[in-house]
């Protein structure tokens, strides 16, 4: 048994116990990096140096007061669009390929002064558009479960590391499924908390009425304890919510006796595969056993959340990146002849098509003549959804589906294809839109390809959500299986 | 029936500050022509009184206090700019 297949609090407990040292795990990490990162290509950056410098700094306060938190000496992994000080952060563009942060992220500064160690930065879509981890500027990630297919994105990287036992937690960002699809792909754990409950500040901006930071782990009590430490309202950041942080982790308790879940039809129904409908039902199965109930019910409008997603969210990515102009900083084109030839140059050159497409894609929806037709009408329909789900919470605590339609696809297969790839994220767009917290839990196999169980909650009700996730995690065997690499 | 058009890719390009070559703007037309004509479904939604969502959380104007901090150092600001003389940005010329 390695060490990272404890759990979080067990290895805090080895810590404190002095039978291991914030070294020990930081090395374990880092072997396992040299071992299969050949074969996974998780990490853009490898931060081996600084790692393993604040390892010894954390032993050396092994017995002081800080060594008590629950995160303290614990190696991350953090996706490449979030601001590490310092540490080189590309959003996977070739936009930011030498770009040096100056400051860091509000969940780095959380993490940090947990006591945290940062052991790299994680690959991604470029920008985080995309669902596959290939349209990064760098290499492509390979899904630990079977290398010849894609582990998800946008946090393609963040997922893969964790199931390959790369580093035991990571963060990764959600603006349509970011964190969940990868990693119902690689069979770990991801949590989307609602929009607002995590700090923005320091996340490189994609669609900012969607995007949210949350954390990726191998069982549901991780990634309550790590939500816990970067989660609350950030002055920096004004869409964050001033609402308490209650305590995640005394709520897995594993009771979910009178729980009552709402299976939306149209998240069973067409283009859902088979397999991952079975999981499903056999999943419901397992909460009823513990004294759950489940009825059928109808989310009318979520079949419209593709498109109303990729207008607003293209839209607000064409005006966030507007930003990248090869002025202060980001590539910047070789001999232009002028200042609107720097741009055009610096931005053509800097960005890669799928960033482009829906920068185009946003432009065209917000330009005079077509706004009312595209943008607006997408936000109308944002409202629909949204209050799909309110009437849904009247009278259910949780909504469950599957978190994709299928298991993993192969590298290559869709990447030429936008249409296809933009629409199989259909089943975790409408929790972005309605701003609700989202997890994904291992939930069965497929060809040997995990499968993940969805399980969606009210506005800041993070609580029951993990408490569901856990109940039923305790209750199956599916996280404790790990890719043969 | 064509949605799009290799001038309205053209025109948005321009838009976006974004150059193509020709082979590249005869791609763009066909993909976001797709895209286009996907999202237009949506038409089938009668949206008629329906506000718009443009954030999800019930947020007014979230206020601080004015309260004056240092500035970033400008060594720090300069780290990432590509091309800078004198503690200034430099850039090509802008009045021709």
């Amino acid at each position: 048994m390695g060490l990272f297949d404890h759990k979080l609090k067990d290895l805090q407990e080895l810590l404190r116990k002095k039978e291991i040292t914030v070294s020990d795990l930081v090395d374990e990490s880092l072997k396992r990096i040299h071992e299969v990162e050949d074969k996974v290509k998780a990490f853009i950056t490898v931060d081996e140096e600084n790692a393993r410098a604040k390892a010894k700094e954390l032993d050396a306060k092994l017995s002081t007061e800080e060594a008590n938190n629950i995160l303290f000496g614990m190696p991350i992994g953090i996706k490449d669009n979030i601001i590490t000080k310092d540490v080189r952060t590309t959003c996977a563009s070739r936009m930011l390929e030498n770009f040096d942060p100056i400051y860091d992220a509000t969940v780095m500064n959380k993490l940090h002064n947990a006591g945290a160690v940062m052991i790299g930065k994680l690959n991604m879509d470029e920008f985080a558009m995309g669902g596959s981890t290939e349209t990064s500027y760098f290499h492509k990630t390979y899904n630990p479960w079977n290398l010849e297919y894609v582990p998800g994105g946008s946090s393609g990287g963040s997922a893969a590391a964790v199931a390959a036992g790369e580093v035991p937690f990571s963060l990764g960002s959600d603006t349509g499924g970011s964190i969940r699809q990868p990693a119902g792909y690689c069979g770990v754990v991801g949590m989307k908390p609602t929009y607002g409950r995590v700090s923005r500040y320091g996340l490189v901006a994609f669609a900012s009425s969607l995007d949210q930071i949350g954390p990726i782990t191998r069982n549901v009590e991780d990634n309550a304890y790590i939500l816990q430490t970067i989660a609350g309202v950030d002055p920096n950041d004004a869409t964050s919510a001033d609402v308490p942080v209650p305590n995640y982790v005394e709520q897995l308790t594993g009771d979910v006796k009178g729980l009552k879940i709402a299976v939306p039809k149209e998240y069973l129904g067409e283009g859902v595969h088979e397999s991952v409908r079975n999981a499903v039902l056999e999943a419901l199965k397992v909460l009823e056993g513990l004294g759950a109930t489940w009825e059928e019910v109808s989310l009318p409008n979520s079949k419209y959340g593709v498109s109303a997603y990729y207008i607003l969210s293209s839209s607000e990515a064409s005006a966030n990146l507007a930003r990248f102009d090869g002025i202060r900083y980001g590539y910047r084109a070789k001999d232009a002849k002028n200042l609107m030839e720097l741009y055009k140059k610096s931005r053509s050159e800097g960005f890669g098509d799928e960033v482009k497409r829906r920068i185009m894609i946003g432009t065209f929806a917000l330009s005079s003549g077509y706004y009312d037709a595209y943008y607006k009408k997408a936000q109308q329909i944002r409202t629909l959804i949204k209050q799909d789900f309110e009437k849904v919470f009247e009278n259910y605590d949780v909504v469950i589906g599957p978190t994709n339609p299928t298991t993993a696809f192969k590298i290559g297969e869709k990447i030429d294809d936008p249409v296809t790839m933009y629409v199989n994220d259909l089943l975790t767009i409408p929790v972005n839109l309605a701003g609700l917290p989202g997890i994904s839990v291992p939930c069965g196999f497929n060809n040997g390809l995990p499968i993940g169980l969805q399980i969606i909650g009210k506005h800041f009700d993070e609580g029951t959500v993990y408490r569901v996730a856990h109940a039923f995690e305790q209750a199956t065997d599916f996280h404790k299986q790990k890719p043969q690499l | 029936m064509s949605r799009i058009s290799k001038e309205d890719v053209k025109r948005v390009a321009d838009l976006s500050r974004l150059t193509f070559e020709e082979e590249e703007i005869e791609k763009f037309t066909t993909q976001l022509d797709e895209i286009i004509r996907f999202a237009e479904q949506l038409n089938e939604v009668d949206t008629t009184n329906v506000e718009p969502t443009s954030h999800v959380l019930n947020m007014k104007n979230v206020m601080r206090e004015d309260v004056s901090e240092p500035g970033t150092p400008r060594e720090e600001l300069l780290k990432n700019v590509p091309d800078h003389k004198d503690g200034q940005i430099r850039v090509p010329s802008i009045i021709e």
